[in-house]
């Protein structure tokens, strides 16, 4: 299928409002993990799973806009090392970005605490309450998440260095502002 | 129907009819522990958490004839309360919540009984926790299984009332003031009067 030149308006909100989502649940949870037990701690939990929920959803509705818009293509002169690179690095993204909600919810019930999001909606519980399941998912999201900051680091290099080395538009077009720079 | 048989039938009815109160006549009074189970939920954040009682001591003595001079009574030791996490537990211990070490025993003493009809009872008696005695109400069934009477029933019980959480717990925005409990109490006749 052919490229377009550019992400639609819809792509680069959702870029960016999953990006800034991302960091900040990241940063609650890696806060919130060894937190003696207070009702903050109740509450603070609650809201880091909130907003895994809503990640989780902004991401299924941003894979939908994916594969019905299709995102331009590598600048011209490429190493096709760095565009296979790219590729895979964006792929395992957006698993990641899939699976990181989907271990923490696992998490929850197998550690007896059902998710209520907004503390209205209850999602069901697809494990049955399971402390050593519980200890492994709790391993499992925790590398999951290293895992994906450490790409998503690569993945801000890597369009700096696009930016400011191969002076292509690469970063320009997912954040249109600095073309003006 | 001739007189032979209609004596026949009287006998049988009579014996029925002895059996019957002598069933009736069954006190039960012996709880098995292990067939029985206490359990609870309460909602931290909207979201419900379950726990149970691991062990607990209880005497009962129903007698379904005379359900009026039934008794019960439960004792439940604080540090049997699995509040659903090592780390809810060791909280269930601390002095904001149950403060174990002054007061370690939950316990309850039924002071009367009523049957509401349908096999169903009105169990009135005085919750003792953490130092504080409250009138504390429960409706329960009663149905008897095998040789065994069993008696089931749920009732709410407010945590603010006995100070269960104290300091920053008291505020029930987080975890909610109404706790769950259910019971299921098995008991055999072990004596008979």
């Amino acid at each position: 299928m052919e490229h377009s030149a550019n992400y639609t308006r819809t792509a680069i909100a959702l870029h960016w409002l999953i990006a800034i989502a991302i960091v900040g649940t990241f940063g609650v949870g890696f806060y919130m993990h060894d937190l003696p037990l207070t009702p903050f701690k109740l509450q603070i939990y609650s809201w880091h799973k909130w907003a895994g929920v809503t990640i989780f959803l902004l991401v299924l509705f941003r894979l939908v806009w994916r594969f019905t818009h299709r995102p331009p293509g590598p600048p011209v002169g490429m190493p096709a090392w760095q565009h296979v690179a790219a590729e895979f690095a964006h792929r395992l993204i957006y698993v990641l970005m899939i699976a990181i909600p989907l271990s923490g919810w696992l998490m929850s019930s197998a550690k007896g605490f059902q998710t209520v999001y907004f503390g209205v909606l209850p999602l069901p519980d697809l494990l049955a309450k399971n402390k050593e399941l519980g200890n492994i998912l709790s391993v499992v999201h925790t590398a999951l998440n290293f895992t994906l900051a450490g790409l998503v680091v690569g993945h801000a290099g890597a369009a700096i260095k696009h930016h400011f080395v191969d002076r292509d538009d690469v970063l320009a077009r997912m954040l249109p502002f600095i073309r003006k720079f | 129907m001739n007189t032979f048989t209609s004596k026949i039938v009287f006998l049988i009815g009579l014996v029925a009819l002895l059996f019957i109160s002598n069933v009736q006549a069954t006190e039960f009074n012996l709880v098995q522990v292990d067939k029985s189970s206490l359990s609870f939920v309460f909602k931290q954040m909207n979201v419900p958490v379950e726990g149970v009682v691991k062990s607990f001591n209880s005497q009962i003595s129903f007698d379904p004839a005379k359900p009026t001079l039934a008794k019960a009574e439960m004792e439940i030791p604080v540090s049997s309360i699995d509040a659903g996490s090592d780390e809810a537990n060791d909280s269930v211990v601390s002095k904001l919540w149950f403060n174990a070490k002054v007061f370690p025993v939950v316990r309850f003493v039924s002071t009367s009984i009523k049957p509401l009809g349908n096999n169903r009872f009105e169990v009135a008696g005085k919750m003792s926790i953490k130092g504080r005695t409250l009138d504390a109400k429960t409706t329960g069934t009663f149905h008897p299984e095998g040789s065994n009477g069993v008696f089931e029933g749920s009732f709410s019980l407010n945590r603010g009332d006995y100070g269960i959480g104290e300091g920053s717990w008291a505020d029930f925005g987080t975890v909610a003031n109404e706790v769950q409990i259910k019971f299921r109490l098995v008991a055999s006749a072990a004596g008979k009067k």
